[in-house]
């Protein structure tokens, strides 16, 4: 027995001084002391402890860079400009830099480290995704699976993005449920309501998030969200828009579309392709017509697939109401959402009718 | 002879040259053959072998002199080593970060690499083997490190001038043809055999 108790007392024991020298060490060397990290120029000012990667210093402040490796340095992804304090460029980060980025100090986040003050600058999207601890203001039944539901940001907190987008909403454990899970939803509300959040729901059978949503949530209850994601939103430019939507794909279209009477935009023709199975599954048709009526750059069309009784919208699916409507549509461009299938057979008719595959943008729901 | 006597210079000079760790021992292959592409990177790696080698070989000798053979645990010297050399890699790399940012940027991000190092453990197992005294594992430290990054010098240099002129045959390039290299000049290193030999 004692010669084993002497081996682990002994390794032990180095081990225990090596550590110790080491915090000793990292007392004296690796302590920078607090840093600021200045944000597109003054926007953001985040003060953190020096010492560690600008990557794992900006999440620790909730500034999420993309990053697919973890701070690795073997993807590349998280990349920003660095005006100042970032020191010379290192051999780790010269393969995932070309000339161009060089030229304008763009560095990898996670190899570069806050040994002191520091000035970067990041993509305007990135901060403004933040977490809000919302509460539902209002629930809706806008048919018998979809729901809308308005949740209020806390005071005096605003939330800023582009039409189109999404945001993630989070479950709290419930039943059999034991985590936290979110899932995306579309924003339906219009940037510059900016204190509040629209969301679309559709009810999933089995759906984790949506069966919470559906059967537990109620108005006053508290709901955390992060946003906003996305590359889904109104590009700018002068062509005429073609929009197709289906149940809960309405959302980002309805956000693009007030978003539009917002800014003023009257010089773009858009029509809006609505496609539900019958009269139970149409919602915000009274919205659009009025939109409709006041705007006459705007265009509403609802078609109903498998509706044969006496109503005034369009008839059958909804490719086959897009393709009845236009003739050559090599000059427009398009905004799809909606689920996969739909949006797959939209492209090939929209791409058979001329329309180029890169002005073809869509938000896939699966 | 005795190695107690024998010179530490003598020592320092025979583990670049004959006793080679890497020529004649074929350890710390991999980071070898993998940074030689370039002859900036291998003199930094190089630079930093020297240093993690020059450290850790006097403070393995006392770990298992004072530590390890007083209470009979030779056969905990593998771990032991591993144990020290990975802290010391950590502190050396805080040190140099600390004083010298140009020396960081050169050597910091080759320290990580060298604590797998076998050429690093090898260095520590050979001055226990050889039963070394105290200052002849310093000048074998320092001997050992130099003669891995003369040899990874003089193998960047090479493959280098080769991008250039010479033409390698497509299954040979890369990790082949820098074996083939590394044999040739390991035998032009068995030439100074004639001068020192130390066992």
């Amino acid at each position: 027995m004692t010669p084993i108790i002497t081996a682990v007392l002994v390794l032990s024991a180095l081990s225990g001084v090596l550590t110790l020298l080491l915090l000793v060490a990292e007392f004296f060397f690796a302590n920078y002391g607090e840093c600021t990290i200045d944000v597109n120029q003054g926007e953001k000012v985040l003060k953190v402890e020096g010492g560690a990667s600008l990557l794992t210093s900006l999440a620790g402040q909730k500034l999420f860079l993309p990053s697919g490796c973890g701070g690795r340095g073997s993807c590349g992804t998280c990349k920003c400009r660095v005006l100042e304090g970032a020191g010379p460029l290192l051999p780790t980060e010269v393969p995932y830099l070309n000339d161009e980025e060089k030229k304008s100090d763009v560095r990898l986040s996670c190899q570069v480290k806050v040994r002191g003050d520091i000035k970067i600058e990041v993509p305007e999207e990135l901060l403004s995704i933040k977490e809000f601890e919302t509460v539902i203001e209002s629930i809706t039944d806008f048919t018998h699976d979809i729901k809308g539901l308005r949740f209020k940001l806390p005071e005096g907190e605003t939330i800023k993005f582009k039409a189109g987008q999404f945001a993630n909403l989070f479950s709290k454990p419930y039943e059999d449920v034991r985590e936290e899970t979110s899932r995306a939803y579309s924003i339906s509300s219009a940037p510059s309501d900016n204190r509040a959040i629209e969301l679309v729901i559709r009810y999933v059978p089995n759906g984790m998030v949506t069966t919470y949503v559906f059967k537990h949530l109620k108005e006053g209850d508290k709901v955390r969200l992060i946003g906003p994601f996305g590359e889904f939103f109104l590009r700018d430019t002068d062509r005429e828009i073609v929009c197709i939507a289906g149940g809960s794909g309405l959302a980002p279209i309805r956000s693009i579309v007030l978003d539009m009477i917002d800014r003023g935009i009257s010089n773009r023709k858009a029509t809006f392709f609505f496609g539900a199975v019958s009269q139970r599954d149409l919602y915000y048709v009274e919205e659009f017509k009025a939109i409709e009526k006041e705007h006459p750059w705007f265009r509403f069309v609802p078609a109903l697939s498998k509706d044969d009784s006496d109503h005034p919208y369009e008839k059958g699916i909804i490719t086959e109401v897009v393709a009845r409507n236009y003739g050559d549509m090599k000059e427009l461009e398009a905004y799809l959402c909606g689920s996969p299938g739909m949006i797959d057979a939209c492209v090939k008719v929209l791409t058979g009718k001329g329309m180029p595959e890169d002005r073809i943008y869509y938000d896939k729901f699966s | 002879m005795d190695i107690q006597n024998v010179h530490p210079f003598i020592i320092f000079f025979a583990a670049i040259t004959t006793n080679n760790i890497l020529l004649t021992n074929f350890l710390g292959m991999c980071s070898f053959l993998a940074v030689s592409k370039d002859l900036k990177s291998s003199l930094g790696l190089g630079a930093a072998v020297i240093f993690v080698s020059t450290f850790t070989a006097p403070i393995n000798w006392l770990v298992y002199h004072k530590l390890l053979v007083p209470y009979e645990l030779e056969y905990l010297q593998y771990i032991a080593f591993i144990v020290v050399i990975a802290a010391f890699v950590q502190i050396i790399e805080m040190v140099i970060e600390r004083v010298s940012t140009l020396l960081y940027l050169t050597l910091g991000i080759f320290l990580p690499l060298i604590t797998v190092n076998c050429a690093i453990l090898g260095c520590a197992l050979f001055l226990v083997i050889r039963q070394y005294s105290f200052t002849q594992s310093i000048a074998y430290g320092l001997g050992a490190g130099t003669g891995w990054a003369l040899a990874i010098a003089a193998l960047a240099g090479i493959r280098a001038r080769m991008e250039k002129k010479s033409k390698v045959i497509p299954e040979l390039e890369g990790a082949g043809i820098a074996l083939v290299i590394t044999g040739i000049i390991a035998m032009a290193f068995i030439g100074f055999s004639g001068i020192v030999r130390i066992n």
